[in-house]
């Protein structure tokens, strides 16, 4: 089997939202929408603050909540781990949105264009079966889909890597998988402590935090 | 102290939502009280009252979905959405509320356990929303069960006046649903303390005082006055009609408070900090 997962190296990541803009570029996602977004989080009281980059979005949950809760079966999960949206089912009734525990999921009820007209690429790209539905990070489903037709291999060859992970300036953010104790994501993880996030909420998400090396 | 993004009021769900719960809600609670007190002449207008007011509510969640042309699709999924489950429970009590509105024999208890299950539907349709603390909280369940009972019965004894039909056995189990009401508010609002953003917890308190004094105090003093014969009997139905007016009037800005106000996400946490460079 195969389980595609997404790790981020909290220790590497510096806030360049490299991966944000890369996101949307790769899925024309409108303004105020990021599928891929890195938090800003300072802790702490001066003088002993620490400052962490922190990626977020859909976190590809094994038993996702807002599968569950789609009344219209728009929301499914794939054998690999990877939750998708059918956006010819979904009603765009925002159940799913309530029920992501991670902010994930965004609905755009009209369409949207950085300077108000829409732009050249805006134009090409837009797509209105997007309008008004539920839409969120999806892996780049198309791209890994793609590559492994290819006997690529998603999260090693950048052609069927998501392209957040591809666009990261310091390898912070890691695709593979995790079903496969060779991978990069399984080594890295067995090398390092992690956690996800909001694990009491038994989600079991498809997103790992890396934050420091394993214990000796 | 921390800085980043704070847990935010949803903005999925508005008042369009909010309506279905309250209408969805009193209108369920109203089918209940009708079964429940065979209001003879007036039992057809209460029973088509209340449905109507279940498809108020859900006219409202049609407009609030982003395809309403789409819309029959929301029975895709009884499985495990809760959400298609109350779309197939409302299915059924229609034909079945209007038969009883028609006094086909059997059909008005029948009628009442479907609008018993349409409120439990939308209690648990609200739990599953996992990411917004104030709703996943599980006293939340029989909250929207006896909210709904209580404003059904509000607005039974609020058209009172009309019908005449509130015997004192109803009227003591209005009480008791008043009470059963604030008991599970409290409890909820207990278990909510630690879990819930601030923000969320000063809404639920604002709605809290509204609840406990007009939604609760009031209809209690007024229905232990009739009871107690301390007003005369031409004008219990109108003092009955004024604590039913405060108990579904209190429960709708409850529930408005709750789905619009008490909405706010859980926002992001991380479990340990990044160790970065070297140890001491």
């Amino acid at each position: 089997m195969t389980r595609w997962a997404m790790v981020a190296d909290l220790r590497r990541c510096v806030g360049c939202q490299t991966c944000t803009t890369a996101c949307r570029h790769a899925n024309a996602t409108p303004p105020g929408v990021q599928w891929r977004r890195v938090l800003d989080m300072e802790f702490g009281e001066y003088p002993n603050v620490q400052r962490a980059f922190v990626p977020v979005g859909c976190q590809h949950c094994d038993d996702p909540p807002c599968m569950h809760v789609c009344p219209s079966k728009a929301t499914k999960k794939r054998a690999d781990g990877i939750v998708t949206i059918d956006y010819d089912l979904c009603i765009g009734c925002g159940y799913c949105a309530v029920a992501c525990p991670y902010q994930a999921r965004y609905k755009t009820d009209k369409a949207l264009f950085a300077y108000g007209e829409p732009t050249q690429s805006e134009a090409k790209r837009h797509d209105g079966a997007r309008l008004a539905v539920a839409t969120k990070c999806t892996f780049c489903v198309d791209r890994i889909d793609a590559g492994v037709e290819k006997g690529l291999t998603p999260g090693i060859d950048p052609e069927a890597t998501p392209a957040c992970v591809n666009a990261c300036i310091a390898s912070a953010l890691v695709f593979g998988d995790l079903d496969d104790p060779q991978s990069n994501v399984s080594e890295l993880l067995a090398e390092h402590q992690h956690f996800r996030m909001h694990e009491e909420l038994g989600t079991g998400p498809g997103f790992y935090y890396v934050w420091d090396k394993a214990l000796p | 102290m921390s800085f980043g993004p704070a847990p935010w009021q949803q903005t999925n769900w508005d008042w369009r939502a909010a309506g279905n719960f309250i209408c969805g809600g009193a209108g369920a609670g109203l089918i209940v009280l009708a079964a429940l007190s065979a209001a003879g002449p007036a039992f057809t207008a209460l029973m088509l009252a209340g449905l109507a007011l279940v498809g108020l509510g859900l006219f409202c969640v049609w407009l609030e979905i982003g395809r309403p042309l789409r819309a029959l699709h929301v029975f895709f999924n009884p499985r495990t959405s809760w959400m298609t489950r109350e779309a197939f429970t409302a299915t059924l009590l229609f034909p079945v509320g209007l038969a009883a509105a028609a006094a086909v024999p059997g059909c008005a208890w029948v009628a009442a356990v479907l609008a018993l299950a349409f409120v439990y539907c939308q209690g648990r349709m609200l739990q599953g929303a996992k990411g917004i603390p104030a709703w996943r909280e599980a006293l939340l369940l029989p909250l929207i069960v006896t909210t709904g009972l209580a404003e059904g019965a509000g607005l039974f004894f609020l058209t009172a006046p009309l019908h005449a039909t509130g015997t004192q056995a109803l009227l003591a189990m209005f009480g008791a649903l008043v009470l059963a009401r604030m008991l599970v508010w409290f409890a909820y609002r207990r278990r909510l303390a630690a879990a819930a953003a601030p923000g969320a917890t000063a809404a639920l308190d604002r709605a809290g005082r509204t609840l406990q004094i007009a939604g609760t105090l009031v209809p209690l003093l007024l229905i232990g006055a009739i009871m107690a014969g301390a007003v005369w009997a031409a004008q219990a139905p109108l003092v009955a009609a004024i604590a039913g007016l405060a108990a579904a009037a209190a429960g709708a800005y409850t529930k408005y408070t709750i789905v619009t106000r008490a909405g706010f996400n859980q926002g992001f946490a991380l479990a340990h900090l990044p160790v970065r460079g070297a140890r001491p």
